[in-house]
């Protein structure tokens, strides 16, 4: 176990190595930078611009650029952004709770219906249930985000006036900063419940909607790991061995099954950050996705670079986490690979 | 199943009443600080300058007229080189959660504002990035060569040359000013940059708390040297998507949206809970060419495309009607505009047989650049592009339409890598310097500004002449006779002049269109 946990850490580095080349090549590689885009139309004089850029540190050759940028990342510093001259790590910070927020969120409902979806339609296959279920994941897997989620505002907010249309909670609530989780802070306002309700009301839209791709590859995944679990050798002599039907399916079915979903659940972490990036443009929902595309936009390098790498390595920390949970659901990993 | 559903939902429903007078303005993005001599962005400028600061001299509400604000009269020396500003007395400094001034607004506070742009040696120059874009590209550092107090409540400024766009420039937004106090007590407590991040001024709102990304909360200022604002709590709800805004404010979550989307205006016009404030902007949209390549180096061929273009369809179909077809480079509403220009019309025939005479019979190939971004003086560039290709086709043209995405655009139009490019402006402050000197200027076509590289002695002189001379008649002449030269020499081709919009609930009131597009909330109420 030891040594295996040691291999994977050791693949972990130079792909880090790799994810700072790349997050810091590619946005030098496209034309334009920070401060042409800031005087925009107006212009200004060569000699200005060249002032502009030694204030950014944008005049140094790029090795040098890229050494002071790993090496301050390896002490914590992850820079200071061009647009807003404030820290990187603490504009991150901030807004990076609210993605939590919404990305766990929308995981949990995803699994939380996916996971039973599937299941059922695994062991009552081709029945109606079945089909139409396999139908509507397909749609709901198929579904561009930015468009479900203005139905989904269309439908809910503005015809049958149930949520709001976006934000993070109602502005009628100015609730006290603490742990950035609304959730949470909200229990130290003066009106806690109904800054609860408010809080959750404007969860519900944008977690389904970052949700549904996630919920529908669950399902499709569960129901078809379930259908070859079933079908093996040992089931039928559960089957043989007079278990219960709930027996046989959830502990000698799912829990076999379920090597194959959690690997996908670990990549939906990934799937959720780019997804946060149009579902937080939609519904306004303060969170790092929208800030990264913003910067790029505006190519404030020191956002880019420093946020790509920390969100790859909070992903590459989800799926170690997650081959760690597929050797504890199934210890025959545990010898090999 | 679904009664549980809808009953659960209907149980998170709280819209709870506002115990105070309350506004929310849907905002379209973030702002990037709240200082705003540190930015050159409309959001920012709408979070900060606005509501929280007061300059020396402002517009008056809703047009370009410039009025005293924190200076209550000024006069400017015979031979235009000193302007001295007489201050308003007692004006105080905001009172926040964190800090308490000690004194009223005076000419240290003047002083203070415009050294820390101005001079690297100042304590405060290099707090926040120490960029001050909007200061520097107006060329202030070396227009400016000193700002003197007088005395407490006079000073004075002494120019390189006399300079009639100074004034308007001290309404500019990059000149509010900020205290001096509160900014040596951060300094004291080794927080200079909070100065920045959470500002103290003397206007209308005074700033309270910002979310990222969210929202940003102001309450009355309830000593306003003009009288306490009606409304009490001011609130910036930051929504991206112009969809959303539009939502939203149907909802009752918002009481006015910046920038609606022009599909939308005519539906929220019908709306009968909503009105749309449109208003004609301080903006053009043009065609530049590339006066420094072959063949548009010929004026005859730039007319010859002028006459091409069909910019009313233009206007029908991308501004939906939203805008006013352009003969000149500046807007219709701003003085010295030369209604007596000649535009060329649209005439395929004649635009035929010029581009014959100039030695294209039978046409010629040509790239256009269309802008990758929606902008309020051109909402749609690609729709312009193909417009404009099908057009061009009539006259023999074959235009192949290309695209990069804003940052790269502008620094390869910079480089003059462009043959033909969609271009636009919007004013920053009511002088028409600041666009005939600004985007058709020779120190433009150095500076990158002026899209055509069009350097025309001619023309410059006139524009020279009018920045440099305080006699508005003079100036207004000068101007008009510029005008007449640019339409002859066609570097551009002038397309349109687009409205902004705003659209808000029926039920608020005061509240007035900006030409600049900024938004200013002191005098609005809302019922």
């Amino acid at each position: 176990m030891l040594s295996y946990l040691l291999k994977r850490l050791a693949e972990v580095i130079p792909t880090l190595i790799g994810i700072t080349i790349v997050s810091f090549g590619l946005i030098r590689m496209i034309p334009g930078d920070p401060v042409l885009l800031m005087i925009g139309e107006r212009g200004a004089s060569p000699e200005v611009i060249a002032e502009l850029r030694a204030s950014y540190g944008l005049d140094k050759p790029l090795l040098a650029q890229y050494g002071l940028f790993v090496g301050n990342a390896l002490q914590g510093d992850l820079g200071t952004s061009i647009i807003s001259s404030r820290p990187v790590s603490e504009e991150f910070g901030e807004r990076f709770s609210a993605t939590m927020e919404l990305g766990v969120t929308a995981l949990i409902l995803a699994i939380l219906i996916g996971l039973p979806l599937g299941v059922i339609a695994g062991v009552k296959r081709n029945s109606i249930f079945d089909y139409s279920l396999m139908t509507t994941s397909l749609i709901g897997y198929s579904m561009p985000i930015f468009w479900w989620g203005l139905i989904l505002i269309l439908v809910f907010s503005v015809q049958l006036g149930w949520t709001p249309v976006s934000g993070r909670i109602g502005v009628a609530y100015d609730i006290p900063v603490w742990t950035g989780y609304y959730l949470l802070d909200v229990w130290r306002s003066e009106e806690a419940w109904p800054a609860f309700r408010s809080a959750l009301a404007h969860l519900i839209l944008p977690a389904v909607a970052l949700g549904t791709i996630p919920l529908a590859v669950i399902a499709r995944m569960t129901r078809s790991s379930m259908l070859e679990v079933l079908g093996e050798d040992y089931m039928r002599t559960a089957r043989a061995k007079g278990l219960s039907r709930a027996r046989i399916i959830f502990v000698h079915g799912l829990r076999n099954a379920l090597v194959p979903v959690i690997t996908v659940i670990g990549l939906m972490a990934g799937t959720i950050v780019t997804g946060a990036v149009l579902t937080e443009t939609i519904f306004s929902w303060p969170g790092i996705g929208r800030w990264l595309v913003e910067s790029v936009l505006s190519r404030d390098y020191p956002v880019i670079q420093s946020g790509i790498l920390v969100i790859a390595t909070m992903v590459i920390a989800v799926n170690f986490v997650v081959d760690l949970a597929y050797v504890w659901a199934n210890p025959r990993l545990r010898g090999g690979k | 199943m679904r009664h549980i559903m809808a009953f659960a939902i209907a149980l998170l429903l709280a819209t709870p009443a506002f115990a105070a007078k309350t506004f929310v303005y849907c905002s379209e993005a973030s702002p990037s600080t709240f200082n705003p001599q540190l930015a050159t962005d409309g959001p920012t400028f709408n979070a900060s300058s606005r509501p929280v600061y007061n300059r020396l001299v402002d517009f008056e509400r809703g047009g370009t007229k410039v009025v005293p604000s924190l200076a209550e009269k000024w006069e400017v020396s015979k031979d235009g080189k000193q302007v001295t500003f007489h201050l308003r007395k007692n004006v105080q400094w905001h009172t926040t959660a964190t800090y308490k001034p000690t004194r009223a607004f005076n000419a240290d506070d003047v002083v203070f504002t415009f050294e820390r742009m101005l001079k690297p040696t100042h304590p405060f120059h290099k707090v926040s990035g120490g960029t001050y874009e909007y200061f520097t590209s107006m060329d202030m550092q070396n227009l400016l060569t000193a700002i003197e107090k007088v005395d407490d409540h006079t000073v004075r400024f002494k120019l390189q040359k006399p300079t009639a766009p100074f004034l308007a420039n001290m309404a500019m937004d990059f000149a509010s000013i900020v205290s001096a106090e509160y900014g040596d007590a951060m300094m004291k407590a080794k927080t200079p940059e909070k100065l920045d991040i959470e500002p103290v001024g003397t206007g209308p709102f005074v700033w309270k708390s910002y979310r990222k990304d969210s929202e940003i909360r102001y309450d009355a200022n309830p000593t306003y040297f003009e009288g306490k604002a009606p409304i009490e709590k001011l609130i910036f709800a930051i929504t991206k998507d112009p969809n959303v805004r539009v939502q939203k404010l149907k909802r009752g979550e918002c009481q006015l949206v910046a920038e609606p989307p022009q599909a939308d205006a005519k539906a929220l016009k019908s709306d009968p809970k909503m009105t749309v404030m449109e208003q004609e902007g301080l903006n053009v949209g043009y065609l530049a060419f590339n006066v420094e390549k072959k063949p548009y180096t010929n004026a005859d061929v730039r007319r010859a495309i002028g006459m091409a273009l069909n910019r009313q369809a233009y206007i029908d179909a991308i501004y939906l009607g939203n805008a006013v077809v352009a003969k000149n480079p500046i807007p219709p509403s701003m003085w010295s505009y030369n209604d007596k220009v000649v535009d060329h019309a649209y005439d395929t025939a004649k635009a035929k047989e010029l581009l014959a005479k100039a030695g294209f019979p039978n046409g010629f190939e040509a790239t256009l650049w269309y802008i990758p971004v929606s902008r309020p003086y051109n909402p749609n560039g690609k729709k312009m592009g193909e417009m404009i290709q099908a057009d061009l086709a009539k006259i023999g043209v074959k235009v192949n339409l290309l695209t990069y995405d804003w940052a790269a655009y502008l620094q390869k139009a910079r480089d003059g890598q462009h043959e033909m490019l969609l271009m636009g402006w919007t004013g920053d402050n009511g002088d028409p310097d600041n666009f005939l000197g600004t985007l058709l200027s020779c120190a433009a076509a150095k500076n990158g500004s002026n899209f055509a590289r069009w350097c025309n002695p001619t023309f410059d002189k006139y524009v020279d002449d009018a920045a440099s001379s305080s006699d508005q008649n003079r100036r207004t002449q000068l101007y008009q006779q510029a005008q007449v030269v640019f339409k002859t020499e066609s570097p551009w081709v002038t397309i349109a002049h687009a409205k902004v919009f705003r659209a808000l609930d029926k039920r608020v009131s005061g509240y007035k269109m900006s030409p600049f597009g900024t938004d200013n909330f002191y005098g609005v109420d809302y019922k």
